[in-house]
């Protein structure tokens, strides 16, 4: 995994190298969510669009969307998550990533918070 | 009461030893020689006994309402009086049959068309169908009016708007329907506001589905403004009456612009909670909208009451002969048993006490919303954050004090939400119970969180394992 990492307000992060990205959900998100029981992801070829949902994650608690922090074309989707949800859980920012797109826009990425920032959010919103 | 685990204990399918016992001769049945077994292996052989007392310990582990305080939010879980199970099973209503000729079933059809009556005085609406098996049932049926409202007027609309403290569902059940649903923003006094949803409203929008009060109690003050901004832009407006048994006698539904209503007959009008059924989610209608309820509808024809599928437009049946009407039979009783002043007291109970439970606990546990609620009170878990405890801790430990936990985690615009609704059946001494038993896990977890983190202690079992129930679930007895 990259060092950069930038997240979304909805709690979604990505981590980009050669116009390609890494997407997740935060360790508050994992957190706040408790338990993750299902999570539906787009498939190979699709193209997500950044602000909008592309797939669902649900936990004993609550079913949340999920809020795309790039726009690009799925090349790869983390099967291992699909099949044991509890890994998000454990390792939300590395071995429990989500999807992995492709020619990312640099553009995009400036409407992103980085880490410092989105701490910095996680505080307002949780006061 | 012996605790001995009963989860580890056998069950009755189980009890089955090789000690030399002998199970339980089955009654010989008039069958061909070829199919008749002398002996079963396998067969369970506990003795009567041990079956009693089984299912005996079984029970004292249940939790109802004819225990204690059921706070249950959102679903309205108050103490239905007896007298409604014992007239459902009067021998006259227990005997019918839906095949009967018309002319012997007066009397049920009779009780049908009055309890739409007064159905009909309370919410202002025009029409009412009472077959509909449950409140979601209800909506899917309001869904399918709207759609083919839309349908045959050639309108071409497909979107349905929905605010985002909705009841689960709401969505799923515009969707059943053929909708897409925009989800729409509360605003910060927790209701929906005109001016919010203006731009969400646009050539497609078949409608949209509120919920009066909301579910965070909250009455929505707009709804005059919002039904007529939905109405301009052709659409029609659906109202989740789950919450009406806040508003009986108080207001009507009609008077606030809507065109499509259920109502939730095991919350406005003490019916049993099934577990899954059997329910009702009565829906009712402007008059215009008459021609699409399901079919059939009890009407007056003279003296008679008759059963009629003469709807122009109807969406059909929505499920076979009329409905649970066992349940509408517990419904109508209620109803009668309180006169129209009676009906107006439930409300205006159910309200106060969800405010001296508001007034009182706002010192111990945040309230995320200053607006006025009505039946119910919806808090967090902000105050406790910090010594490390949450919501789900809280609701734990309150089963150790003997209550059924509150709501939690709903609805879902509320971080932590601990949602209680001690509904217009409890005393107050009840109440004070229910509040010296949350005033007391506020100071626990101030003074020694661990023993809420670690809540319950009493149970037989503790925290279950909801992702193992979840992803692995075990449905049927194996041998």
């Amino acid at each position: 995994m990259a060092d950069d990492i930038w997240y979304n307000d909805n709690h979604v992060w990505a981590t980009v190298e050669n116009n390609h990205a890494y997407i997740g959900i935060s360790y508050y998100a994992q957190e706040e969510l408790g338990d993750i029981l299902f999570v539906e992801l787009p498939e190979v070829g699709d193209r997500v669009v950044q602000g909008k949902s592309f797939g669902e994650i649900e936990s004993a608690k609550t079913i949340s969307d999920l809020i795309a922090p790039l726009s690009g074309k799925v090349v790869e989707v983390n099967n291992d998550v699909i099949n044991e949800p509890s890994i998000i859980n454990e390792d939300p920012l590395g071995d429990g990533w989500l999807i992995e797109i492709e020619t990312v826009d640099a553009k995009e990425l400036k409407s992103l918070l980085t880490q410092e920032k989105y701490e910095k959010h996680i505080k307002e919103v949780s006061q | 009461m012996k605790n001995k685990p009963i989860v580890e204990e056998k069950s009755i399918f189980e009890h089955v030893s090789d000690d030399g016992r002998i199970h339980d001769k089955i009654p010989m049945a008039d069958l061909p020689a070829a199919y008749v077994r002398n002996d079963i292996e396998g067969m369970p052989d506990p003795a009567e006994p041990e079956v009693v007392r089984h299912f005996t310990r079984l029970s004292y582990m249940n939790y109802s309402l004819d225990a204690g305080m059921y706070p249950l939010g959102s679903c309205t879980m108050k103490y239905n009086p007896k007298l409604m199970e014992k007239a459902a099973q009067y021998e006259g209503f227990l005997m019918l049959h839906p095949m009967m000729e018309q002319s012997t079933t007066q009397g049920i059809l009779k009780l049908i068309y009055d309890t739409e009556q007064y159905l009909k005085m309370i919410t202002g609406m025009d029409s009412f169908s009472l077959q509909l098996a449950a409140g979601a049932h209800g909506e899917l049926a309001g869904m399918l009016i709207t759609a083919k409202y839309h349908r045959v007027n050639k309108t071409n609309k497909h979107t349905i708007l929905i605010p985002d403290t909705a009841h689960g569902t709401n969505p799923a059940s515009a969707s059943m329907a053929g909708f897409k649903v925009v989800n729409i923003p509360s605003g910060p006094h927790g209701m929906i506001e005109a001016g919010m949803i203006r731009p969400y409203v646009n050539d497609d929008t078949a409608g949209i589905m509120l919920t009066i009060p909301n579910t965070l109690g909250i009455f929505e003050e707009q709804i005059a403004d919002i039904a007529k901004l939905i109405h301009d832009a052709g659409g029609l407006v659906y109202v989740d009456g789950a919450n009406f048994n806040a508003l009986i006698g108080k207001a009507r539904y009609s008077d606030m612009g809507v065109d499509i209503v259920h109502l939730n007959l095991h919350k406005t009008f003490a019916t049993p909670h099934g577990s899954g059924g059997p329910g009702a989610g009565v829906v009712g209608v402007s008059s215009f909208l008459k021609e699409f309820l399901p079919v059939p509808v009890v009407e007056r024809k003279d003296r008679e009451f008759v059963m009629s599928c003469d709807l122009k437009n109807t969406i059909g049946r929505m499920v076979g002969f009329y409905g649970n009407v066992g349940i509408i039979v517990r419904a109508y009783t209620y109803m009668r048993m309180l006169g129209l002043d009676g009906a107006k007291e439930v409300s205006e109970a159910a309200v106060l006490n969800a405010n001296y439970i508001r007034a009182v606990l706002k010192n111990y546990y945040n309230l995320p919303y200053a607006t006025p609620t009505l039946h119910e009170v919806v808090f967090d878990d902000k105050f406790q954050n910090g010594d490390g405890v949450k919501t789900i801790d809280i609701a734990k430990r309150l089963i150790d004090y003997g209550f059924h936990p509150p709501t939690v985690y709903f609805p879902l615009i509320v971080h932590g939400a601990i949602m209680i609704e001690p509904t217009e059946t409890e005393s107050k001494d009840e109440l004070d119970r229910f509040i010296s038993a949350m005033k007391s896990i506020a100071d626990e977890i101030k003074h020694n969180p661990e023993v809420v983190i670690n809540a319950p202690h009493t149970t037989p079992v503790k925290r279950v394992d909801e992702v193992r129930a979840a992803r692995e679930p075990r449905l049927v007895w194996k041998r």
